[in-house]
């Protein structure tokens, strides 16, 4: 219910949303939770394995309880906590993990089941039958364990990542983080301050202490206004996430969650923030108490009922009993008094404390049951071993406060016990260039928090080189902390210690018992400290009693692992612009335009597109469209843009020794003016990639790499030149983006460059391997005489600004002549036919020797991997080496991916005798062929061989024969 | 005689509003990587082109001719033809068509490019002259700041689709 004259929200500002099926009204400021508690309505959730209900146990991002699922759609998304779940007009949430409703949930059945249902239930019945876990046992829990879930459909929201930069980044805006951000602004540093709310000012928003006579939030706004006005960088709504090396942060700053779904705006950002040093002022997070049944919606923590209160003007009960082991609890029947709130009882497990409130105190005493199936109507308390029930529909619990340490654990730092606020406190220097200031330090009082704000951030600005300011003492509270534990209330029923994964205290013990006494093994075994809350109620808890139950002490058991995120961070985020197309960038080539204009659907090279076919009118299967642009090719002439190929300039006087170097073969013997092809070996001595290079000067070369190995062969030169040969004096750069570069191939490819070049050329000027500098159509260009179709072939090349138009005039003249454009289709047919190797055959683990080009690693000089290529496992004759495939029955499809065996042999493993990496239907040869690796295949050509497929169900008989199809003597190639 | 038609990189791509940025393409210059292979080229340099050779992430210049630092072993010459004594140097090879070029100005760039490039770009440590080989998005890239609040960005020139994609998001990610 309201409380009139308390909160922050905006009264002026009615908002309706929806909740399930019912509309109701709250107002700005409100959250979700707020807005339904004001409501009446205390059930939000049900819980992840019994279904139990329950209700907002917190009002912060620890919450474990209240997730519900926010939108409608394909942009609805689950497991909102609805106390961070801002307020807006139209706002739509309904609640998950309950069917058919929150009210009567039929898995709540559970519950009934809970005695068998304990700590490793499912470790100990779902072993057997072994065969029943995949077909049975998982698709059951599955469908029966889980939170909320997505649409399935497409996630339409956009996303954002970003980049800053500062020199102390503040973490949390409380009082500590205020007065250290004002400390370090002062000094004259870059400061960025995050804060997880849409408001700066902690836990001061949600109290009634004063600062400076003021109110809380009123002195936590003027210093907010203060910061920005030094320039300091506000990041609300900003959950630092997790801390990395070298002083970089993650952090999630929520954008549109506050708004109706906006897919042109991004829904979240997600920063990564790099900083000189920063300051951890996370504040601390109250943690409950397990007594039995103490789930029901309307038990929550005193501190959040006092944010409740004071923050958002809602009480969430009209009769509040208030339960706790240290005086921070009693602040909370002070504030609901004070807002005329009726307070039933404050029950302080302390014999000896005294309480001045204006309701019955009950020293000395305990809550041991609770009573009411979807919302807390009654409790009951024990003191002096006499039980009593009391009427409450809210009981406010306070365990004590765990400072918020985790992301001091991100770089596997462990927290230190402090018994004096029974709670762990952060290690010195446990992440590099991270201090830490105020609750999250374990100072529990305000005064103190700005203090120590304060102070931290001067000795930060004194190593970071600057003076702070002379320091200021703000008048505020300095009260006392005093705490006794009260980890477990025992008694009839279960006490829970973990909310979201359903872990009580008699869980915790059978693990214990059971020998996962180590507390990393007891909460893998109970599931303690995990899913979206990450045990922040739980954990400090669940080691105490874990300790209790081994008999160690509390530092002695120590804590599990924090690890980022502190709360959860959409992978969308984290993956922002890389949806769709987005995951990687796209290379066009100059002729891109032009091919797609012209219908070729484009197949991706690598990060290049390139056209599969240029189909014509009439043809409606690829395979026509193929087999025209080879006869084209084979008959006339066709053009390709081969621009995607690597191009690396390499300049020197040592260019050729280093050339000689890595490549098997000799290139200090090519002449200028020559082209060869070349054969690069791995370390390890087998083939890296193959391509051919051109000597342009004497000391200048360009090498041509395969179009998916271009950026592993430029690393790969800079290592042999950097690591193996640095005295060699030689220096390159690709230049695979400076030249479009274009295939002519066919018997008429030079009568159609004669059209084009400036300067004539025939067979004596430009015979087979031979290139050359020379004006193309008035541009200065290059020209080489070589060919990967098998024909009478040049590549030509002009720098890319002219790509475009030299591509289309390339094509138009090649149809005039009845040639025309090809694809990536017809080029690959047209190597096959020719023998040629791509990376389907120089596939990593295949040799010189295994394709059949033992004789390219020279015998003259040392290269890089010839050494290791003769390894005698590597010259093994026996070893599967590149042959042809001739269907026997010429109607017969090949598919690459079949394997060989000998004929009549069954298509087993052991039988294997290699496999086929590369099929086409040839058009100029009227069948299917193929090329691949068989055993010792060079020397069992004319052999027939099973040809078996099993996962496509082809099964046919081929010949091998040698893996040149076509002009094995390269008569057209010279033509 | 056939006259072929120079594109740039861009070309239909740009120029780009958004709130506080600019984005368009200059007009084509000479790009020029100059590789020192025998020493001596800070003082061809200054000889021909009166610049001194760019210390790392730094750039140089004067009216019509820049030199900026581009690798640990390669600087970019932009403007004039280089200087045929420069060849006696360093290895000297033609750039100009291999890099899409694109001019931000306005006072947001420097926020838009945070959404970006991971790299310090504010005031005190991204000044006028500065360089830096750095990613946009998931491209390999160059950012030279140029003036107050203008910069230059080079990225291969096959990805100026990209690029032009990747500045429209960022545009449509600033608060």
């Amino acid at each position: 219910m309201r409380v009139d004259g308390k909160g922050r929200i905006d009264r002026a500002k009615p908002l309706e949303f929806t909740w399930g099926k019912e509309r109701f009204t709250g107002f700005e400021g409100d959250t979700l939770a707020s807005a339904l508690l004001a409501n009446g309505v205390r059930l939000m959730g049900r819980s992840f394995k019994y279904h139990r209900p329950r209700g907002p146990l917190t009002a912060g991002s620890e919450e474990p309880n209240a997730l519900v699922t926010v939108g409608e759609g394909a942009a609805q998304e689950p497991n909102i906590r609805a106390t961070m779940q801002e307020l807006y007009a139209g706002l739509t949430a309904q609640p998950q993990n309950a069917w058919p409703s929150l009210e009567r949930d039929v898995l709540g059945l559970n519950d009934y089941l809970a005695p068998f249902l304990g700590a490793g239930f499912y470790y100990k019945t779902f072993m057997w039958p072994k065969s029943f876990w995949e077909k049975v046992y998982e698709p059951f829990i599955r469908r029966a364990a889980g939170l909320g879930a997505l649409s399935g459909a497409h996630n339409p929201s956009r996303y954002a990542k970003a980049f800053a930069h500062c020199e102390v980044l503040v973490i949390g805006a409380g009082p500590a983080g205020l007065s250290a951000a004002r400390v370090a602004a002062e000094a004259g540093l870059d400061v960025i301050l995050a804060d997880e709310s849409w408001e700066m000012g902690g836990r001061l928003l949600s109290e009634t202490e004063e600062i400076d006579g003021q109110p809380g939030a009123a002195w936590a706004a003027a210093e907010v206004a203060a910061l920005a006005a030094m320039g300091v960088r506000l990041m609300t709504r900003t959950t630092v996430t997790g801390a990395y090396d070298g002083g970089v942060f993650g952090a999630l700053e929520r954008r549109g969650h506050h708004a109706p779904h906006d897919p042109e705006r991004p829904h979240e950002c997600f920063w990564r923030i790099y900083t000189s040093r920063a300051i951890l002022c996370a504040g601390a997070l109250e943690r409950p108490i397990a007594f039995p049944n103490n789930d029901r919606p309307g038990v929550m923590t005193a501190g959040a009922v006092r944010s409740y209160l004071n923050r958002f003007g809602v009480s969430p009960g009209t009769r509040v009993a208030v339960f706790g082991n240290n005086d921070s609890a009693h602040h909370t029947a002070r504030d609901l008094l004070e807002a005329g709130v009726k307070v039933t009882a404050v029950i302080d497990s302390r014999p000896e404390v005294e309480i001045d409130v204006e309701a019955p105190v009950i020293t000395g005493a305990r809550v041991v049951g609770t009573k009411g199936r979807l919302g807390l109507e009654q409790i009951t308390i024990e003191e002096k071993g006499a039980q009593r029930p009391l009427l409450a529909d809210c009981l406010a619990v306070s365990g004590g406060w765990n400072p918020t340490v985790h992301l001091t654990c991100h770089m596997n730092g462990r927290p230190v016990w402090e018994p004096s606020i029974a709670s762990f406190v952060p290690a010195d220097s446990a992440v590099p260039g991270l201090s830490v200031a105020g609750s999250a330090a374990g100072v529990m009082d305000t005064f103190g928090c700005l203090k120590s704000g304060a102070s931290v951030a001067a000795d930060v600005a004194r190593e970071l080189g600057k003076a702070p300011p002379e320091p200021k003492a703000p008048r505020a509270g300095s009260a006392v902390y005093r705490i006794e534990p009260l980890w477990h209330v025992p008694g009839k029923g279960r006490a829970w210690l973990d909310f979201q994964n359903d872990v009580t205290v008699k869980d915790i013990k059978q693990a214990a018992q059971e020998n996962y006494a180590s507390v990393e093994h007891m909460k893998r075994y109970t599931t303690q400290g995990m899913a979206t809350d990450q045990g922040k109620n739980s954990n400090v808890a669940a080691l105490a009693i874990l300790a209790d139950a081994t008999g160690r002490g509390i530092p002695e058991t120590g804590t599990t692992t924090f690890r980022p995120p502190y709360s959860p961070v959409a992978l969308a985020a984290i993956g922002a612009g890389a949806q769709g197309s987005g995951f990687a960038p796209q290379r066009f080539t100059t002729s891109h335009k032009a091919s797609t204009t012209r219908g070729a659907p484009m197949v991706e090279a690598g990060l290049w597109y390139r056209p599969s076919y240029f189909p014509q009118t009439g043809e409606t299967h690829w395979r026509e469209s193929c087999d025209r642009e080879v006869k084209l090719v084979r008959q006339t002439v066709g053009i390709c843009d081969v621009s995607t190929l690597g191009k690396i300039d390499i300049q020197g006087p040592d260019a050729a020794a280093f050339l000689d170097f890595v490549y098997s073969n000799l290139f200090s013997t090519l002449k200028v003016g020559k082209v060869r092809y070349g054969l690069m070996l791995r370390e390890d001595g087998h083939v890296m990639d193959d391509g051919t290079t051109a000597r342009i000067g004497e000391n200048h070369y360009v090498m041509t790499t395969t179009t998916a190995a271009a950026g592993q062969v430029m690393n790969h030169l800079e290592f042999v030149h950097q690591c193996l040969r640095p005295k060699l004096n030689v220096s390159f750069i690709s230049v695979t983006e400076q030249w479009a570069q274009f295939a002519v191939a066919g018997p008429r490819s030079r009568e159609l460059l004669n059209a084009i070049l400036d300067t004539e050329i025939d067979d004596e000027s430009w015979p087979y391997m031979s290139c050359g500098e020379l004006g193309v159509a008035g541009v200065p260009g290059r020209l080489f005489r070589i060919s990967f179709s098998g024909e009478h072939a040049y590549e030509v090349s002009v720098p890319a600004r002219f790509g475009d138009s030299l591509f289309r005039l390339l094509v138009a003249q090649a149809e005039a002549m009845g040639g025309g454009a090809y694809g990536m289709e017809a080029l690959n047919v047209m190597r096959i036919e020719k023998g040629f190797v791509t990376h389907a055959e120089i596939h990593g683990r295949t040799t010189a020797f295994d394709i059949g080009l033992g004789r390219m690693v020279s015998a003259k000089k040392d290269c890089v991997g010839k050494t290791m290529s003769q390894r005698p496992g590597l010259l093994d004759p026996d070893r599967e080496q590149l042959v042809g495939f001739r269907p026997v029955d010429p109607e017969a499809t090949l598919l690459a991916g079949a394997h060989l065996y000998a004929d009549g042999a069954a298509p087993v493993a052991a039988n294997d005798q290699g496999y086929c990496t590369s099929v086409a239907y040839s058009p100029s040869i009227g069948h299917h062929i193929a090329l691949g690796f068989v055993k010792g295949g060079r020397e069992r050509l004319g052999e027939v061989m099973r040809f078996w497929d099993g996962l496509r169900e082809v099964d046919t008989s081929v010949e091998i024969v040698s893996p040149v199809f076509l002009d094995p003597e390269g008569e057209r190639l010279r033509g | 005689m056939v006259k072929l038609i120079a594109n740039s990189a861009a070309e239909g791509l740009l120029p780009l509003e958004g709130p506080g940025v600019t984005v368009a393409e200059p007009p084509m210059e000479r790009l020029t990587s100059l590789a020192p292979l025998h020493g001596g080229l800070e003082a061809a340099l200054e000889a021909a082109h009166g610049l001194a050779l760019p210390k790392p992430n730094r750039t140089t210049g004067k009216a019509g001719v820049r030199c900026v630092w581009f690798s640990a072993t390669h600087y970019m010459l932009i403007g004039p033809e280089p200087d045929a004594s420069l060849s006696a140097h360093a290895a000297v090879t033609d750039q100009s068509d291999a890099w899409c070029r694109v001019a931000l100005s306005g006072p947001r760039v420097a926020e838009m490019l945070s959404y970006l490039a991971p790299v310090d770009l504010r005031e005190e440590s991204f000044k006028r002259g500065h360089t830096a080989r750095t990613l946009v998005g998931h491209m390999s890239a160059s950012i030279i700041r140029t003036g107050a609040e203008s910069y230059e960005l080079f990225v291969f020139r096959s990805m100026a689709t990209t690029l032009v994609h990747e500045l429209e998001e960022a545009l449509i990610a600033l608060p």
